[in-house]
């Protein structure tokens, strides 16, 4: 088995990674740079290359502003590979990936993980049902295929959330119903964080500019809600939410479920990266130094993949973690570390200022987090209910890990990354201890399922 | 209900569901296809025979797997349409065999 050598190897080409890499390369350090999607830009500028020609003006300036980025990783000489996933990545800095069927085995003396962020966990009775979709699938069907769904009803809370919605309205597209489950008192508890995002105006005002917008279409719109939930035998046939006192139905065959995005740490964890939990975020954040550097040697994690902060932070912290791994692997004096990254750091501050503010304002009500109906599917995968779950705790059970044994929860093919959180905190919830306490999945490779021929083919390579 | 919004004259290109001939953007990867056809249950769970479709079209979930010329548990958000592509509904019973 040859395994080529890396100076760094880059996990993830979205505005993290892609940032990474373009400043590695300024230095010459040989880079390697593995990404699951087919083109680079991440989830969050998906597929701009192919939509700059169709020139959408309705996917908003935000995204636009990814393309000179991915412009810029395009004309780099670096070693590209995509439709590539990492199923193993050792502490000895060795990462297996397969494509298209065939596993490769390469070696970085310093690897950056730039996963990013994944949707929140929605379990609500009826989540599972076909039909419910998450609010970023719906976005990227849309970057990626230019593919709509009329008269469908959006569920949840977040900037995300106003974001799609706008963009439908912007294109045309009839919504069925916006619910908003942002609850009221975040308002009040986000008001003591508004000096501080009265900085960072811009970014309120457009959040502001496009739930007007929204409102302004005519678009059934629903707040100060108390419960939702979706019904249908096979597929969604309609959703209810409770508010003053009763039940409330509207039919519909589509569903869009958003609750806010949280790091992809399954990677991160695999490799045996120290993690806290982040009540503000109710979510665990990955630990990392100011240099991106997690409590593994060579391993730096950046971007969402560590704590969420969006796609303009995710790029000053790919740059900063380059610096970090160039200095680490002598190319360039901790001194060109500290004074390089400056700039970098500058734009990030000012990128950090208005997030205590959103993630208290959007920080989803613990009843779409830690749901009371025992009925509720926690673990997709596995087709485990809070009762089943409820039920373990009752028998003795302790733990996530404990709870696989017990229910299987966690073990289906997405490896706990749609039960994960839902889990920690009911566990926290019935013990009555707290998140840090009850812990996480214990994160084995592989990290994503490969089969056995693509394990065979291991030793080819 | 799922619709394209490209006015561009996108490549066709035929694939089947369950034998049934579908022209589709020879772009789309196979979820996109398949819904955009208003097909929106992929599968049948193994222990509940629940239906399932798409939930994150990131790869995350694995709730769009699907069978894909004989091969059941595909990413069918992942993989890229190809011509004359055979799909199937994936039936497997708690055994982990396929129908």
């Amino acid at each position: 088995m040859n395994s080529a050598e890396y100076d760094i190897i880059i996990i993830g080409a979205g505005p993290a990674g892609i940032s990474a890499t373009i400043l590695a390369e300024q230095y010459k350090a040989s880079v390697l740079v593995l990404d699951e999607n087919c083109a680079p830009g991440g989830q969050i500028y998906r597929a701009i290359e192919k939509n700059q020609k169709k020139a959408y003006a309705w996917l908003g300036q935000s995204y636009q502003d990814g393309l000179p980025l991915v412009e810029a990783f395009r004309k780099s000489r670096v070693d590209y590979r995509h439709s590539a996933t990492v199923w193993h990545l050792s502490n000895t800095k060795t990462v297996h990936y397969c494509v298209n069927g065939r596993t490769h085995s390469v070696k970085g003396r310093q690897i950056l993980i730039a996963t990013g962020a994944q949707e929140r966990p929605f379990p609500i009775l009826g989540w599972t049902l076909s039909g419910v979709m998450s609010a970023g699938a719906a976005q990227i069907l849309l970057k990626e295929s230019g593919v709509v769904c009329e008269n469908a009803v959006f569920i949840g809370t977040g900037p995300l959330l106003y974001l799609i919605a706008h963009q439908y309205i912007s294109a045309g597209i009839p919504i069925k119903a916006i619910i908003d489950t942002t609850p009221r008192s975040n308002y009040f508890r986000a008001i003591k964080y508004g000096f501080g995002a009265l900085r960072s105006i811009k970014s309120i005002l457009q959040g502001w500019r496009w739930k007007r917008e929204i409102l302004k279409s005519g678009t059934l719109y629903i707040s100060n809600i108390n419960g939702v939930r979706i019904n249908g035998s096979d597929s969604v046939e309609s959703i209810e939410y409770f508010q003053k006192g009763k039940w409330r139905n509207i039919s519909c065959k589509h569903v869009f479920l958003h609750q806010g995005v949280v790091p992809e740490i399954n990677t991160s964890l695999s490799v045996g990266c120290d993690k806290s939990w982040n009540e503000r975020q109710a979510c665990w954040t990955i630990d990392v130094n100011q240099y991106g550097q997690s409590s593994v040697s060579g391993i730096s994690v950046a971007g969402d993949a560590s704590s969420i902060a969006g796609g303009v932070a995710a790029a000053q912290r790919g740059s900063i973690a380059a610096l970090n791994m160039l200095c680490n692997i002598d190319i360039i004096s901790s001194r060109d570390r500290g004074v390089l990254s400056k700039p970098f750091k500058k734009k990030l501050r000012a990128e950090m200022i208005a997030r205590a503010f959103i993630e208290t304002l959007f920080k989803p009500h613990s009843r779409y987090r830690i749901p009371q109906d025992s009925e509720t599917i926690i673990c997709r995968c596995e087709e485990v209910t809070l009762a089943q779950i409820k039920e373990s705790i009752d028998l003795g059970c302790k733990g996530p890990s404990q709870l696989k044994s017990f229910t299987r929860c966690g073990m289906g093919p997405c490896q706990g990354r749609f039960c994960g959180l839902s889990v920690t905190e009911i566990l926290a919830k019935e013990l009555g201890v707290g998140a840090k306490q009850v812990g996480y999945y214990n994160i084995r490779p592989p990290i994503k399922p490969i089969t056995l021929g693509e394990l065979a083919s291991l030793d080819e390579t | 209900m799922f619709r394209s919004i490209n006015n561009s004259q996108d490549e066709l290109i035929t694939i089947y569901f369950e034998g049934r001939a579908l022209s589709v953007s020879k772009d789309h990867n196979v979820a996109t296809a398949l819904l955009e056809a208003g097909i929106s249950n992929f599968r049948k769970t193994a222990l509940n025979n629940e239906s399932r479709g798409p939930y994150c079209m990131m790869g995350v979930c694995f709730d769009c797997l699907i069978n894909i010329n004989g091969i059941d548990n595909q990413q069918s958000c992942m993989i890229q349409v190809s011509g004359g592509m055979k799909i199937k509904r994936q039936i497997i019973n708690t055994l982990g065999i396929g129908e």
